[in-house]
């Protein structure tokens, strides 16, 4: 038994193919058999730009035209806002202290909003997903409409003027002085507002079930 | 040319082969190899420590670069992690493979010029993950934060593939360990060998199904089970094989007895492969994966907890009539201080991964301490150990100071300790003000003080490590030669 192939095969492959069995491919199979678990590309998720982006373009148009190339909030600049306001959201590291995910305990519904479900997750902008382990900041899967495009612009140039005992980073390098958005800032808020509509777009009866 | 004895006398117990023993008119040790991923190991732990003393300034308002894109807190904390991780970790355990497995096996590694090839792979991936932090490219996988060099789920090149390179990396510690492993099939494997054996098998598996999952196939809830797999296996199937397999084998070496049970290793070794990569899933309790596969990977938990059991009373029982060993041995002090706390950790772990725990200290400060504890107070202290015993002997200098050896291990030790019990208790006031609906505000608030406390028991890891540096390489520069310890000597190579 104490053997070379003993413990490359029984240990090594067979107890992690035993694992992967059971703790994904069995989920994964589960999962797909929910309600309205189709993958939503990046395409589909920004083929209506959500209101709180067509106000950037219409507040900066100057702004917004250097960095997008266009005055009007049209779905391919607002794909890439979201692309790109994630790809800061990650490498940033601003999941390390948010979350996006509301469990369905701890109050967590009445504070933040509708418990997740897993259908809100499978879309593009979840690849790979960012839930966190850890909140510094409270969760932000239900951010979209909580707070108006001023008032993150805001907090993101200095969070301790709105919430004055914040320990976050000012991110005031992705903005001008006088608070218009570069690109980076246009797609960090336009992500930010982005937040919560994958949930909201789902179909009543998922909604009503989830929310019963 | 010394004859090359057994490496194992029938009791299972190592035996201190001496420096120059050789097979086929070479040296079975490269020591420079040794020394070389030592030195590595500590700049990056310095590295990894400095970043994570720094970004705890950033929660009581003092951090430094605040004002830079580059050095923004949030790669500081990339830094913290992944320099722990590939720098320090890696660097250290496979220094100590380096010098165990020749000699349980009684050949050579693959080979020098491999050797230094994996060495300059492994720091090559350390630095590009490093720039690829600072540039933004970093990965949203937790412990893999490794860039994966392309824009996420896409194939657009954006970085230096680092994944890449850490399944290659990985891949050629297969061949450099496996050829001398290959080579001894035929007898009987000791223990540490069977914790080598598997978990370099897992290290490029865990790798590559984090890092390529959930980047581009899975999505979402499904990902999430990919990612707490990742980060568990990490550390349960690459990091504790690896610390087990440096205590079975020093532990005996050092205190001169066998293991006091060899079931007992059997068990441990065989319900850790078992049980170990179901529990992935507790990272991401209470959400959107569904309910019966949390539940089986909190079972396996809790069924971890009576292995880990299992493996300190054998550790305890191989220790009695050696006690005085606690007194006289550093290495001997790091290793069982730091299998104490592998037993507050994963008794913790047995409790916290229930949702009763999990309700209120998920997302809290009780997380941080608990993974401070087994990274730093367990795996941390068991290299210090190691390295502790090592460096006379691969340098054949005696250690410069015994008075910077004990600063460095009560400042640890006093630290560690400190920052746990300080974290638990935040923790455990955050979640329950959570729970009560309590103003974001305050929950910072409460924090702050707790925080203070954090840093300041870091800044002990951190001036621990300096003394412990500087004792390094004053130890290599002296003139004063080691002499090993009579009874270490072997019979054979008088």
């Amino acid at each position: 038994m104490e053997r070379f192939y003993t413990f490359i095969f029984a240990a090594g492959l067979g107890c992690f193919a035993l694992a992967f069995v059971l703790s994904l491919v069995f989920p994964v199979i589960s999962l797909g058999k929910y309600e309205a678990m189709e993958f939503r590309d990046l395409e589909d998720l920004a083929a209506v730009p959500k209101a709180e982006f067509v106000e950037l373009a219409a507040r900066y148009p100057e702004a917004f035209e250097s960095a997008f190339g266009t005055r009007t909030a049209t779905p391919a600049a607002y794909a890439e806002a979201l692309q790109l306001g994630r790809d800061i959201y990650v490498g940033q590291g601003c999941w390390h202290c948010h979350s996006q995910f509301v469990r369905p305990t701890s109050n967590e519904a009445q504070r933040f909003g509708p418990v997740s479900v897993a259908q809100e997750y499978n879309n593009a902008l979840n690849l790979p997903h960012i839930w966190g382990t850890r909140r510094v900041g409270p969760d932000l899967i239900r951010t979209h409409g909580k707070h108006t495009n001023d008032w993150h612009i805001a907090h993101f140039m200095n969070p301790k003027n709105i919430v004055p005992s914040s320990v976050m980073p000012s991110y005031k390098y992705y903005f001008e002085e006088d608070g218009t958005p570069r690109k980076n800032g246009f797609s960090l808020v336009a992500y930010i507002q982005w937040l919560g509509t994958a949930y909201e777009d789902l179909p009543e009866s998922v909604k009503q079930e989830n929310e019963q | 040319m010394t004859a090359l004895t057994p490496a194992l006398t029938p009791t299972l117990m190592p035996t201190l082969m001496p420096t120059d023993a050789e097979r086929d008119g070479k040296p079975l040790v490269s020591y420079w190899l040794i020394k070389a991923h030592i030195v590595a190991a500590a700049l990056f732990l310095l590295l990894s420590m400095t970043a994570g003393f720094l970004y705890s300034l950033q929660f009581l308002g003092y951090y430094p670069f605040g004002d830079s894109e580059v050095l923004s807190a949030g790669h500081i904390r990339f830094i913290h992690t992944n320099m722990t991780a590939y720098g320090w970790l890696v660097n250290g355990f496979v220094a100590m493979m380096y010098y165990v497995v020749p000699r349980l096996t009684g050949f050579r590694v693959c080979g020098e010029g491999l050797g230094k090839l994996i060495f300059w792979v492994w720091q090559l991936i350390v630095v590009a993950a490093l720039g690829g932090f600072f540039m933004n490219c970093a990965q949203a996988i937790e412990w893999g934060e490794t860039p994966t060099g392309f824009r996420p789920g896409t194939f657009e090149p954006n970085w230096i593939p680092v994944d890449l390179l850490v399944v290659v990396g990985a891949v050629l510690l297969v061949v450099q360990f496996f050829t001398p492993l290959y080579k001894a099939r035929g007898q009987k494997y000791y223990v540490t060998l069977w914790y080598f054996t598997a978990g370099l098998v897992w290290l490029a598996l865990t790798y590559l199904m984090g890092n390529i999952i959930p980047e581009w196939i899975l999505p979402g809830a499904a990902g999430a089970a990919t990612t707490g797999m990742f980060i568990h296996d990490l550390v349960g199937l690459f990091v504790t094989p690896m610390g087990w397999g440096l205590m079975y084998f020093f532990v005996p070496l050092i205190l001169q007895k066998p293991i006091w049970s060899h079931s007992l290793s059997v068990i441990g070794f065989w319900a850790l492969a078992f049980f170990y990569p179901l529990n992935g899933v507790h990272h991401f309790l209470i959400s959107p994966i569904p309910d019966y596969v949390e539940y089986g990977a909190i079972i396996t938990t809790i069924a971890i907890e009576v292995v880990v059991t299992t493996v300190v009373v054998n550790f305890f029982a191989t220790l009695r009539g050696k006690w005085s060993a606690l007194r006289t041995n550093w290495a001997i002090r790091w290793y069982y201080a730091g299998a104490i706390m592998y037993f507050i950790t994963c008794l913790q772990c047995a409790f916290q991964v229930t949702w009763m725990f999990q309700k209120i200290i998920h997302f809290t400060d009780w997380v941080v301490g608990h993974a401070h504890m087994i990274m730093f107070g367990v795996f941390t202290f068991w290299l210090f150990g190691t390295i502790d015993w090592l460096w006379p002997r691969i340098t054949r200098r005696k250690w410069h100071s015994e008075k910077l050896r004990a600063w460095h291990f009560w400042l640890s030790t006093i630290g560690i300790v400190i920052m746990f019990t300080d974290l638990m208790i935040a923790g455990l006031i955050h979640g329950f003000m959570q729970k009560g609906l309590n103003p974001w505000n305050d929950i910072l608030d409460m924090s702050v003080p707790f925080w203070w406390i954090r840093s300041f028991s870091g800044a002990m890891f951190v001036t621990g490590l300096l003394c412990f540096l500087y004792n390094l390489v004053m130890t290599a520069r002296s003139n004063e030669l080691y002499v090993e310890e009579e009874h270490l000597v072997p019979a054979t190579a008088e």
